[in-house]
């Protein structure tokens, strides 16, 4: 069984005449290690089925299951543990709190879950350092780069041993080689055995996953077949056309 | 793609043999784009005939004939170098005519169009994307040569977006009366 599976999820908002259905039947399943990207405009849906994969909101209809477990099974402690614990979300505006430093942002999910803080700031030290971040540790957000900031929250969504990865346009603002810079540390992480579903209107985002699936109107209408290898680029050049 | 004005780049670092130019102007581009010895001999011809380059021999196909830039040579390789590439006329995109196209053809859902030039498109993308996981192994004319792909596919899939955006918006106003004004229009290009 796949890490996260999503069965024919429905969201309906509002009633009536105000009734929106925000995502339709959707099917995503994301093994452990894989990178799945959700491509689609604004307004499609992808913000919505990202929520409910990460068990911030509940599916009108249908069912998710993370790590085996059907998330319809779970209390609302049940639920709230298994984000402390296997999710990690990286946003598009990072997120991460002024008032501390890159490594007490990145602890304090470790600590909310009952973590002593000496065990939780060894962890932090450890995902900023494999983000080549450790050195501004002590920093505040503010006092940091929008790339910085962006690793220190990608830092926060991997530490400890989280198994999937939930990430909103995580390249944000940045340009385009601190984008190529925070997709190589996701790949990093699926590397580990991290499943990651990004969800992007940027196809050159979406371009670093193993597998696009298209979004329109809150339901999915295609998905990329897993590409062939990149050596096929260099004997297929322009010049032999 | 200026052959020619590649060859010049490479001989202004010094004298070159003609089959040294044909492995350095692959090098130089990442071996994206390879290149027909052929070709290159035929272009150091006509280079040496408008007096750009000369050669120690005769000029051929003998490859133990050195080429070196000439006074002209740099001058006109400096100048290309600064000249505007000419982007005034809009190309014939085949990718566009195929939407414009399916808009009248009965019995098409464009969106569904859209879609499978999106997808392939992207595809694409993750195959030149593959290439830069490895940012070690990336060297840098490669690097540019993967990110100058990947721009040009990216702004085919925003303009596929914007269209299916526009067409959406379209299905839900009333119809245009045919031909639809943007049909009738005449883009006036400066050329």
């Amino acid at each position: 069984m796949s890490f996260l599976e999503l069965r024919k999820v429905s969201k309906r908002y509002g009633e009536g005449g105000a009734e929106v259905l925000a995502v339709r039947e959707v099917d995503l399943s994301v093994e452990a290690g894989e990178l799945v990207a959700v491509m689609g405009p604004s307004g499609s849906g992808k913000s919505t089925l990202l929520s409910i994969a990460g068990t911030l909101e509940d599916p009108t209809s249908g069912e998710v299951s993370v790590g085996g477990a059907p998330v319809s099974a779970m209390s609302r402690n049940e639920k709230a543990r298994l984000r402390r614990r296997s999710i990690g979300f990286v946003f598009q505006d990072f997120n991460l709190l002024a008032g501390l430093t890159a490594a007490e942002n990145v602890s304090l999910p470790l600590e909310l879950d009952g973590t002593p803080a000496k065990k939780a700031r060894v962890a932090a030290m450890t995902a900023l350092a494999s983000l080549d971040i450790a050195e501004r540790a002590s920093h505040y957000p503010d006092q940091l780069s929008g790339g910085e900031r962006q690793r220190v929250a990608i830092a926060r969504a991997i530490v400890g041993n989280r198994r999937l990865l939930l990430a909103d346009e995580p390249s944000g603002a940045l340009d385009s080689l601190n984008g190529d810079a925070v997709m190589r540390l996701i790949l990093a992480a699926c590397k580990r055995g991290v499943a990651a579903v990004i969800v992007t209107h940027d196809a050159q985002l979406a371009s670093w996953a193993d597998k696009v699936v298209f979004i329109r109107d809150g339901q999915v209408v295609d998905q990329t077949v897993p590409p062939p290898s990149p050596e096929s680029l260099l004997a297929q050049s322009p010049a032999k056309r | 793609m200026s052959v020619r004005h590649a060859l010049l780049a490479l001989l202004s670092e010094g004298p070159k043999y003609g089959l040294q130019l044909r492995q350095e102007f692959e090098a130089s581009t990442g071996d994206v784009w390879p290149l027909n010895i052929g070709q290159v001999y035929t272009t150091l011809q006509r280079l040496e005939r408008d007096g750009l380059v000369e050669s120690d021999g005769s000029a051929g196909e003998r490859p133990q004939n050195a080429f070196r830039i000439t006074r002209a040579g740099e001058q006109e390789l400096t100048a290309w170098l600064r000249a505007p590439t000419d982007m005034t006329a809009p190309p014939r995109d085949e990718l566009v005519i195929k939407i414009l196209s399916a808009l009248r053809v009965p019995g098409v859902d464009v969106q569904d169009v859209v879609q499978a030039h999106r997808r392939y498109l992207v595809e694409l993308m993750q195959q030149w994307t593959r290439l830069k996981e490895d940012e070690a192994e990336f060297d840098l004319s490669l690097a540019l040569v993967v990110d100058a792909e990947l721009f040009r596919l990216d702004s085919l899939v925003r303009w596929l977006d914007s269209a299916s955006g526009r067409l959406k918006r379209a299905s839900v106003e009333p119809p245009a009366k045919s031909p639809a004004p943007l049909f009738r229009r005449r883009l006036v290009v400066r050329r």
